[in-house]
């Protein structure tokens, strides 16, 4: 099916569940991905995916049009993937290292990291609370403004900000003393 | 010169403030703000890619349940019921057996805490959905929340439950949420079927102002921890 996302929000508030898949189709790997990064976990990832997409179907109708679908999908995706965790009554999967999801195709920086930064890394991230890690995902990958954040994840601006701080303090002290030698993009 | 915090570096790093006056100015900003974007570029949270035909997978998976709305859940109640009654059987059974055994030792109210705060959890998760849909919905437009009334309707009745168990057993702080959650619930019965913006926009104030979303986070999170 052809047509913008605008078009196929129209169409799906109409009604039109070919509208509805279309946007799925378009959406569903980028979704899969915030997913992962803020559960740690592919499985909950799944779960998360597929609740995103039947809340965002429930709710396409409130869809204001004031940001993009894109943007209005993301913000519930990460309040699913909260969940996920909730469910799974774990606080990150870095707590279980066995089950973290598989790594990427490495980057040219990925590749520039040493295994000690990785390590740091992997240990910083694991000591994010499941709020953090959301916060920072959103504002670090996905660009997110710290209003969009707090409407995220349920909480006043202010606190989506702590987060925020929060996030980086844990993983600049973790990281600092090794990241000297990695550019700066 | 007063220098900017780290705090105030991470909002300049994201663009979500002005500084950069001073970091022209101030050598020792620089150095620490060069530091933090080095951290902050260094950091990866790789995901597995997913291919073209992924979306398709997901529509798979979730087309009969966009296709046939779900059923309402009419167990739910009884079942909270069911479990309510059970805990408090357990905690006078257990306060009895105690006084029979070790009359000066008082009750372990860390399980029954434990017991209940597992209890509420999916009470809370499915509170939050409800809430998490009207503060995120239009603050402009009217809205139709007839469905959001039938489900404050029911979580309304799960919480009497959980709440007048969370008082008999001395549980103040679920206690003390469930109240202020029963008493947003109820404005939300009480509202009409269609919510005029102005009482949309008083409703997100009040859910953004009293924090509850984010009390039942840190609920939520207590329940993690068990």
């Amino acid at each position: 099916m052809e047509g913008t996302d605008g078009e196929l929000v129209v169409a799906a508030k109409a009604g039109d569940s070919g509208a509805f898949r279309e946007l799925v189709e378009r959406h569903g790997a980028r979704v899969f991905q915030l997913a992962c990064r803020i559960t740690g976990n592919e499985q909950d990832a799944e779960d998360a995916v597929q609740e995103s997409f039947l809340r965002a179907h429930r709710q396409i109708g409130r869809f204001d049009g004031h940001s993009s679908f894109g943007t209005w999908l993301y913000r519930i995706t990460a309040n699913c993937a909260l969940d996920a965790i909730r469910r799974r009554g774990r606080q990150s999967a870095a707590e279980n290292p066995g089950q973290e999801v598989a790594s990427g195709d490495p980057t040219p920086e990925r590749s520039a990291l040493s295994g000690e930064i990785r390590d740091r890394m992997e240990l910083a991230l694991s000591e994010l609370s499941p709020v953090e890690r959301a916060a920072f995902v959103l504002r670090h990958f996905e660009g997110m403004g710290i209003e969009e954040i707090g409407q995220a994840l349920g909480c006043q601006p202010g606190a989506a900000k702590q987060s925020v701080f929060r996030a980086v303090r844990k993983l600049r002290k973790a990281l600092e003393p090794l990241a000297s030698g990695v550019k700066c993009k | 010169m007063s220098h900017l915090s780290d705090d105030e570096l991470t909002l300049l790093h994201y663009g979500e403030a002005i500084g950069d006056l001073h970091l022209d100015e101030c050598a020792e900003c620089r150095e620490r703000y060069d530091s933090l974007r080095r951290v902050l570029a260094a950091v990866e949270m790789p995901a597995p890619e997913r291919g073209a035909e992924y979306g398709a997978e997901v529509w798979g998976r979730i087309e009969s349940r966009i296709e046939k709305p779900r059923p309402r859940r009419r167990w739910v109640v009884p079942a909270a019921a069911a479990l309510v009654l059970l805990l408090g059987s357990a905690f006078e059974a257990g306060r009895f057996y105690q006084a029979k055994r070790q009359p000066a030792r008082a009750p372990d109210t860390g399980t029954e805490e434990r017991i209940l705060l597992v209890a509420v959890g999916d009470y809370l998760e499915r509170s939050q959905i409800v809430l998490i849909e009207l503060a995120n919905a239009d603050p402009d437009a009217a809205l139709d929340i007839s469905l959001d009334r039938e489900r404050a309707r029911d979580l309304l009745a799960e919480n009497r439950l959980y709440r007048q168990t969370a008082e008999r057993t001395g549980q103040a702080a679920i206690a003390s949420l469930l109240e202020e959650l029963e008493r947003v619930l109820l404005e939300i019965e009480h509202a009409p079927s269609t919510m005029p913006p102005e009482e949309l926009q008083k409703l997100r104030h009040r859910l953004r102002d009293d924090g509850i979303l984010f009390k039942m986070r840190v609920m939520g999170a207590n329940v993690e921890k068990l």
